[in-house]
């Protein structure tokens, strides 16, 4: 098998460009900092283009480490997506909070090198490896406001508990290569057809997998640490934690239980039923009672991660096509919605109460009907990309008999009107106690916002395109 | 005909390009704001005036129709279908009256005029829509799309409990609407059309090329009915209508009475009765009871309301019970008489939230007891109060008594027991209207607040007189209206008739 390098060009360019910023730091001056934010989206930019020309280019690589598909190809377009959006807002958070530019964007960098990775993976190691770069980056980057102790308390806990599941998956590794007697997806899929699926070894070591995985993207009852991690970090690091960071996990997962496990797949469909109807339940119910709009998207963002396991579960190509298309759609209205709440919090985020967003409606348009609008989507209501998310997710549920969970996903998601409508009814509908300060929206940020908003209603009226390229990438 | 091809299209244009128009112009113009809103509103009215003259009442099937591919993707086909039978085409003129006259009654609106006109004509896109789309899909989205504004129009405008009564209501209709988007999707797979064609759909359940076992067509029954059911709204899913009645703007309440009542009960007649007859068939008995409960119930809770608003909000809860009654009892008086009911109340009672709008403009109170003797001062206000009033409780020679006429006629060849208890439903509405009449309107006047009230003005007689005038035109030339609904309720009675004759057959087979 050859090294045929050409492939992984996007992520090769970002490790390099990582590298280059990171020797940057010391020669540049501090006041000429500000640059590093803009070459890493620059950066990100070139390595979108890079992999948006490539689309197509299929093959193995890294002697059978990695193998890129359709499916590898559009995750890595929504990874690179979601880590430019997330470096552009994060340029003026930094400015704002006045915090030091220079590891952020290397590590934001290698972080998207991870996320990649795991998702072309061929290997559980590269998996592994590429989930441990992605973890390592976004440990450090959820302290990166180390005055606050919040920050700090949200790093060590991800840190901790990350570590601990990890622990887990690796345990997991070790058992399924005990079974299958290598640690090649292929290789193990191949055993797992010959018998050895039944085999308390590898069902021990996909059980353990699952938990790890099962952690990463805060499937309920492995989800606690989420609220507080996504609290404590910087706004643009929860905007990564929960779209980068969480599709990633889910994509790898989805492409090791569809083309790794299935012959086991009796068994992890009931693990992840159960997991599903609990995440959406505790994120829903749990979202109602929060006053922080940190920590309610967090908990949406983990209600969220269950209607995509319906997809998962369904265990289909239409079920596949139905998980990335629900990504897109969920990456640009979280996104967008972690981009108003960036602009918003103002310095020292002071301002991410619910309470804050008490009657801005009339005074920032701009931000309260993007807002608006990103919140209707996360409800699901048409003609926003959310709508069409849960109808291909549900119908791809209903045609592999998940009728009841997806009864249950459709009351769940009636409880979740409740807290998406509380935050349209205090921006529109109460007046504000003393009026609202002015909030300067910075230009980056507002073209995220409008780009984000728009797209979010594109998805809604004319979902044809990115539907037929996640049916591609789904293989149907 | 390349004209011919968009008349529906252009019905959706109009009040949308005046949403757009509104939303353009410069906020300080009120009066511009205004006006442009007006004409656009009446401007759709002509137009759907146009449609109904060129409707054709004894063609069977939709007309107009307009369909095209919206998307086709990955196993996913969404068509943009429109089209008119004689059901939809009077629940669209019945819309188109209404907007214009519901703007009317906001004319002193100052606070946020501009977000105010674009929601209502926005509204009134969605509710056409709804009654237009002929694709289950293109069909949810237009029933979403009508339900943000009406959010808005409450949560924004209304009076004080508006945030509880607009998020009350918005929950009770997204949860009902979430439910009926699982049914879709259920009974799109098990259909394996490959799009969501209504007609194509019904089609396939009518050859008998696809069937349902009897479980599953109950459960998809259950999915839709609940949305719709929410909406018309059928005991005990009501609670959230007479707080979002009461609580809307006038002109919202209108439209909510008038029209938004009427797409619960569309969507039966359109959805749940042509797609699953047997369960509908099935489940009539439970519906005609808790119709009856809510016949009853509606009427006697209105009764002791202080809240004139309340009162009328209650007494929709009543008459839209018939409605469901006579949906339920599948005969073709009884549904005509429905359907007929449906117009009327959308009438009597969008005139009734009027008139206690222009009541509220004056006294900024609408209870019962702060009021007596306005007959004295207010004399022409009283006169047309008392013409609606009487529409509303189905007085011969106006519109309600066709359509309850009808209801309880049909009724009473299939249930007598029902339609028994149905009629007390018309005695009750008498009495709590009459009484409520009585007692603001008629005796002395005793409060002074009550003494110098201005009569109606010349803006508020232009938006009442309409109404009266469609009141009574539906009640002396009914068969104008009947003739136009004829065909296709008579399409929908065989519909139903084949499955239980085919149920008789099948239970004969040995």
């Amino acid at each position: 098998m050859p090294l045929n390098t050409s492939v992984l060009l996007p992520e090769i360019l970002l490790a390099v460009a990582g590298i280059l910023l990171m020797l940057a730091i010391p020669v540049l001056p501090s006041r000429q900092q500000v640059r590093l934010g803009y070459a890493a989206s620059l950066f990100l930019v070139a390595a979108l283009v890079t992999a948006l020309l490539q689309w197509g280019d299929h093959g193995p690589a890294f002697f059978g480490m990695v193998s890129m598909d359709a499916l590898g190809g559009a995750a890595r377009i929504l990874f690179l997506v979601s880590s430019a959006t997330v470096a552009l807002i994060s340029v003026s958070y930094l400015k704002r909070e006045r915090l030091r530019h220079g590891e952020y964007f290397p590590l934001l960098l290698m972080a998207t090198v991870g996320m990649s990775l795991m998702a072309v993976s061929a290997d559980l190691i590269m998996t592994f490896l590429g989930l441990e770069i992605l973890s390592i980056s976004s440990y450090v980057l959820a302290g990166y406001r180390r005055g606050d102790p919040r920050s700090n308390e949200s790093a060590l806990k991800y840190f901790l508990l990350g570590a601990f599941s990890t622990a887990f998956m690796l345990y997991g590794i070790a058992l399924l290569y005990g079974a299958a007697g290598s640690t090649k997806y292929a290789a193990i899929a191949e055993a797992a057809a010959q018998g050895q699926a039944g085999t308390a070894t590898f069902l021990l070591g996909l059980g353990l997998l699952l938990v790890g995985f099962g952690f990463k993207a805060a499937l309920a009852p492995l989800h606690v640490w989420t609220p507080d991690v996504y609290q404590g970090a910087p706004v643009p690091i929860t905007a990564h934690l929960a779209v980068g960071s969480k599709a990633a996990v889910l994509i790898t997962l989805l492409r090791l239980l569809h083309q790794v496990f299935p012959a086991s797949a009796d068994q992890w469909q009931v693990l992840l039923w159960i997991a599903c109807a609990a995440t959406m339940i505790i994120g829903n119910v749990a979202a109602l009672i929060q006053t922080d709009v940190k920590r309610l998207l967090a908990y949406s963002s983990i209600a969220h991660a269950g209607y995509i396991l319906l997809g998962v579960i369904a265990n289909s190509p239409g079920g596949s096509q139905g998980v990335l298309f629900y990504l897109a759609a969920y990456s640009l209205m979280t996104l967008g919605a972690f981009a108003v709440v960036q602009v918003f919090a103002r310095r020292d985020e002071q301002f991410t109460k619910l309470e804050d967003y008490r009657g801005i409606g009339y005074r920032h348009p701009l931000l309260s009907v993007s807002l608006t609008v990103f919140l209707l989507s996360l409800i699901g209501i048409p003609p926003t990309a959310g709508f069409y998310g849960k109808l291909f997710l549900f119908s791809a549920a209903v045609e592999a008999d998940l009728v009841a969970l997806v009864i249950l996903a459709v009351l769940a998601s009636a409880v979740g009107l409740y807290y998406y409508l509380q935050i349209i009814v205090l921006m529109f509908m109460k007046e504000a106690a003393t009026p609202p300060e002015p909030v300067p929206i910075p230009l980056a940020a507002r073209i995220v916002i409008i780009i984000m908003a728009a797209g979010t209603l594109y998805l809604g009226v004319y979902p044809a395109q990115v539907l037929s390229i996640a049916g591609e990438a789904a293989g149907l | 005909m390349p004209m011919a091809a968009y008349h529906l299209s252009l019905l959706l244009l109009i009040p949308a390009i005046g949403a757009v128009v509104v939303c353009l112009l410069p906020s300080e113009r009120d009066r511009l704001l205004k006006w442009t809103a007006f004409i656009a509103s009446l401007a759709t009215f002509l137009w759907s005036a146009v449609l109904f003259r060129n409707f054709d009442n004894q063609a069977g099937s939709f007309q107009m129709v307009e369909q095209a591919d919206w998307f086709r993707a990955a196993g996913f086909q969404v068509q943009y279908f429109l089209g008119l039978d004689g059901i939809s085409l009077l629940l669209v003129l019945l819309t188109t009256v209404l907007i214009p006259l519901a703007l009317l009654s906001s004319w002193n609106l100052k606070d946020r005029l501009k977000l105010y006109l674009a929601s209502i004509l926005l509204l009134e896109v969605g509710i056409l829509g709804v009654f237009l789309a002929l694709d289950l899909i293109l069909f949810y989205v237009f029933w979403e799309v009508s339900l943000i504004p009406m959010y808005f129009l409450i949560g924004i405008w209304g009076s004080q409990r508006r945030i509880y009564a607009a998020v009350k209501f918005f929950i009770y209709t997204m949860a009902g609407s979430l439910l009926m988007l699982a049914g879709i999707v259920i009974l799109y797979f098990l259909l394996g059309t490959g799009n969501f064609d209504l007609v194509e759909m019904i089609g396939i359940l009518k050859r008998g090329e696809a069937v349902l076992s009897p479980g599953v067509e109950t459960l998809l029954f259950g999915l839709f009915f609940v949305a719709f059911a929410v909406k018309v709204p059928v005991f005990p899913l009501h609670t959230w209508l007479p707080d979002a009645h009461t609580e809307a703007p006038t002109a919202a309440s209108v439209i909510l009475a008038g029209v938004l009542l009427k797409m619960g009960a569309y969507g039966l007649l359109r959805f749940c009765l042509p797609l699953f007859p047997s369960a509908s068939v099935q489940l009539a008995p439970t519906v005609c009871v808790l119709a009856l409960i809510g016949i009853i119930y509606g009427a006697l809770v209105a009764m002791v309301q202080p809240d004139l608003k309340r009162l009328v909000a209650y007494s929709s809860v009543s008459h839209l019970g018939f409605v469901v009654l006579g949906i339920f009892s599948f005969n073709f008086q009884s549904m005509e008489g429905a359907a007929y009911q449906m117009l009327n109340h959308g009438v009597s009672t969008g005139a009734l939230f009027l008139l206690v709008g222009i009541l509220y403009e004056r006294r900024h109170t609408r209870r019962v007891d702060e009021f007596g003797g306005l007959a004295h001062s207010m004399p022409r206000y009283s006169a047309c109060f008392f013409v609606v009033l009487l529409g509303s409780i189905g007085l011969p020679g106006l519109g309600g008594f066709v359509g309850e006429f009808l209801i309880l006629q049909g009724t009473f060849l299939t249930n007598v027991p029902a339609a028994a208890v149905a009629v007390c439903g018309v005695v009750l509405s008498a009495a709590y209207m009459l009484w409520m009449y009585q007692r603001v309107f008629l005796g002395r006047v005793e409060k002074e607040a009550n003494r110098r009230l201005p009569d109606l003005s010349f803006r508020e007689g232009a938006m009442l007189i309409p109404a009266i005038a469609l009141s009574l035109w539906m009640g002396i030339g009914s068969g104008a209206f009947l003739r136009t609904m004829d065909t296709s309720i008579q399409q929908l009675v065989d519909r139903l008739n084949q499955d239980q004759h085919e149920q008789v057959v099948r239970s004969d087979a040995p």
